[in-house]
């Protein structure tokens, strides 16, 4: 079935099964593999993408639920939060072998859309569904309240 | 035709073998003339579904949800947020949408949320959650009428006889639900004794 997309700004026109996950349209379809497959099943949070600004895991749910809803990747990703958590990613060195820091990338970004200066909690409460194998844990809570600082600037 | 037992005076009482996945009609309990009785029963049958794990994991006593029949810790360590759909950046809809999504094993529903801290049922008995569901203090104002229609036609409340695949749905139908829940209103509301 032909479905038409708004992915980081422009219209895509996908040709995909109705119930195939946006998972998998974003990276075999339109090539958008930042966003990266770890579970399949939504508990590892390494496919999160925005829908409409709020943080989604795209293995679960269907291209066909997508309508009209805008979806940002962490290819499109921009904004002053954007901007702080890269350089306080950078700065901090967090990524150890990378794989699932664009879902940690993206549900940072979405805390602090919602919370300006996010506590330890509040961080552990946003970034829990966020596995990282490699264990990069302190480092992402860390840059986290770096970048909230930033933004204070 | 369900079978129907005497009790010890001699007047029909319930029918005794229902399947695990059903409930017993309503009709069924017209045999207990006393209306407190009645309504004791009716709730008994009903809490076959509100003591069922699809509705007691997101009626957890504490902050977190519990999932599976096994009533395991949700996975992600999920918190019911300020309004019961979940901490900022982590919102229920994060994974959960409109519709069960089988291909991922995760259900749905378009306001997939928890039951507010006051709903709490997990780890109370079924006399108390009675008493506490009837309590407008703690079941959001709801008076016996908005009750009722609440678990007869509430669509989340409806998701646990369409759960998805991998999931057993809780007992009868909600319409089924929905009537013992009426008629145990309407014979007076009574709870089972402590």
């Amino acid at each position: 079935m032909a479905f038409q997309l708004k992915v980081n700004g422009q219209a895509h026109a996908v040709d995909a099964a109705d119930d195939t996950p946006l998972l998998w349209v974003l990276r075999g379809n339109l090539g958008l593999t930042g966003t990266k497959f770890g579970c399949g099943i939504a508990q590892c949070g390494a496919c999160t993408v925005f829908l409409d600004g709020k943080p989604l895991r795209s293995c679960s749910l269907p291209v066909a639920a997508v309508g009209e809803a805008e979806i940002t990747t962490i290819e499109g990703l921009s904004g002053r939060e954007s901007e702080a958590v890269q350089r306080a990613w950078v700065a901090r060195d967090v990524p150890q072998c990378g794989y699932c820091q664009s879902g940690q990338v993206m549900s940072a970004v979405a805390l602090l859309k919602a919370i300006k200066k996010p506590s330890d909690r509040d961080i552990d409460r946003a970034m829990n569904g966020n596995l990282c194998r490699c264990a990069t844990y302190v480092r992402i809570r860390a840059a986290i309240h770096d970048a909230a600082r930033a933004l204070e600037g | 035709m369900l079978p129907v037992l005497e009790d010890t005076k001699g007047q029909q009482a319930l029918p005794s073998v229902v399947a695990a996945n059903a409930l017993r009609p309503v009709t069924a309990f017209a045999v207990i003339a006393d209306d407190r009785a009645r309504a004791i029963a009716l709730f008994q049958e009903a809490g076959k579904v509100i003591a069922h794990p699809l509705c007691m994991n997101c009626h957890p006593a504490g902050d977190s949800p519990t999932q599976t029949e096994r009533m395991q810790p949700h996975l992600p360590l999920v918190v019911r947020g300020a309004d019961g759909h979940g901490a900022p950046g982590m919102m229920c809809a994060t994974c959960h949408h409109a519709a069960n999504y089988d291909i991922a094993g995760v259900p749905g529903h378009a306001d997939w949320h928890l039951a507010p801290q006051s709903m709490g049922w997990q780890g109370r008995s079924l006399p108390q959650i009675c008493e506490q569901i009837k309590d407008r203090a703690r079941n959001g104002g709801r008076d016996m009428a908005a009750l009722v229609q609440h678990m007869a036609e509430d669509s989340l409340v409806g998701w646990a006889w369409s759960p998805g695949a991998g999931r057993a749905p809780a007992p009868g139908t909600q319409a089924e639900f929905g009537a013992l829940v009426r008629a145990w209103a309407a014979a007076g509301g009574d709870c089972p004794p402590p």
